[in-house]
């Protein structure tokens, strides 16, 4: 960035914050306790599975500490947190087997 | 008929929640290092952090401005990638719809994908809770989660020491959704519609700002609620 300028600063702040806070109480605040039809509850209840995934397929294969490049250290560690977290059902290990074998790949690699 | 009880769910949601802080800390922290060298001052990387509460978001503007992005793309590009929010949004409508307006904001401005995805999975799998538990439930996965994300983006943004590259922040954020999403693989229908996701937020990634994701997103959408709908009418 060459120069700063806050006034400018403040003004995409300003403006994430409006917007942010619209895109998530659109549904919230529009549709509120009216009942919805029963295929688009069919599609939402899957949202969490259908968003999370492919926001983060990208960053594991793709990721851009390493220029894009495929680093094995981080594709272990993706698949070792999805194993842990799919049998284990339990977040906390799930994070923390990650994160060693991320460490440990890393260490062990360079 | 059990009486309701939103102090114990608030409280579950926070034990729930705990183990994001691991998470939550080190990413707050890097967003007020990384603004910092960008030229923010401590007042403003607390506004993002406070006003705007949305970690790849603020990211994403930041990286923008110093690349002297036109600010309309600055504002656009990073709401874009807010733009999955209205999906949640629209999902936890039908538990928290009811809800009075100022509870519908507060979840609104709170909504983030740790709390939404915890409280997302929890509704869906304990239909009988009330809509006063499931506010309850949701402010208590935020209630740990909000300060800290305040807290280390200060800390960060006044230390403003350098983080290594060898800590490899940048995958604490696959690590955790990653972490989240996979208890919720609990059918085939799920799994086929994150396994869609993927390919599809893949084959997509060329898409501008990130509009790749929400076709990715729907086209998982579709497949999940899709296959649900076969399963259930070859079983009866």
């Amino acid at each position: 960035m060459d120069e700063i300028n806050h006034t400018t600063v403040w003004l995409i702040i300003l403006a994430m914050a409006v917007g942010s806070f619209l895109i998530r109480f659109s549904f919230l605040g529009v549709i509120g306790d009216r009942q919805m039809p029963e295929w688009v509850l069919r599609h939402l209840r899957y949202t969490p599975v259908a968003v999370l995934p492919g926001l983060v397929a990208p960053l594991v294969l793709w990721p851009s500490a390493t220029g894009g490049n495929l680093d094995p250290a981080r594709l272990g560690a993706a698949l070792v947190t999805l194993a842990v977290g799919y049998f284990s059902k339990n977040v906390l290990a799930a994070i923390l087997s990650g994160a060693a074998t991320l460490y440990g790949l890393l260490f062990l690699l360079s | 008929m059990t009486t309701s009880n939103p102090k114990r769910h608030f409280l579950r949601g926070t034990r729930d929640a705990l183990p994001f802080l691991l998470v939550i800390i080190p990413f707050a922290a890097l967003f007020g290092v990384v603004a910092t060298e960008a030229g923010l001052n401590v007042a403003e990387v607390m506004g993002f952090s406070i006003l705007v509460i949305a970690g790849a978001a603020q990211f994403t503007a930041v990286q923008l401005m110093t690349e002297n992005a036109p600010t309309v793309i600055v504002i656009l590009t990073a709401l874009a990638v807010n733009l999955r929010m209205a999906m949640y949004s629209a999902s936890l409508t039908p538990y928290l719809g009811s809800a009075p307006i100022w509870q519908r904001g507060l979840v609104a401005y709170l909504m983030v994908d740790q709390a939404y995805a915890l409280s997302q999975i929890k509704f869906e799998m304990e239909r009988e809770l009330t809509v006063s538990e499931r506010f309850a439930y949701y402010l208590g996965t935020v209630a740990p989660l909000a300060p800290f994300w305040y807290g280390a983006s200060y800390l960060g943004a006044v230390a403003g020491a350098q983080v290594p590259p060898e800590f490899a922040l940048d995958f604490a954020l696959p690590i955790t959704f990653l972490a989240m999403i996979a208890p919720a693989l609990r059918t085939f229908a799920h799994v086929a519609s994150a396994t869609t996701s993927v390919v599809l937020a893949l084959l997509m990634a060329w898409m501008p700002y990130g509009s790749g994701l929400l076709v990715a997103a729907i086209g998982a959408m579709i497949v999940g609620a899709q296959i649900e709908l076969y399963l259930e009418r070859r079983a009866s």
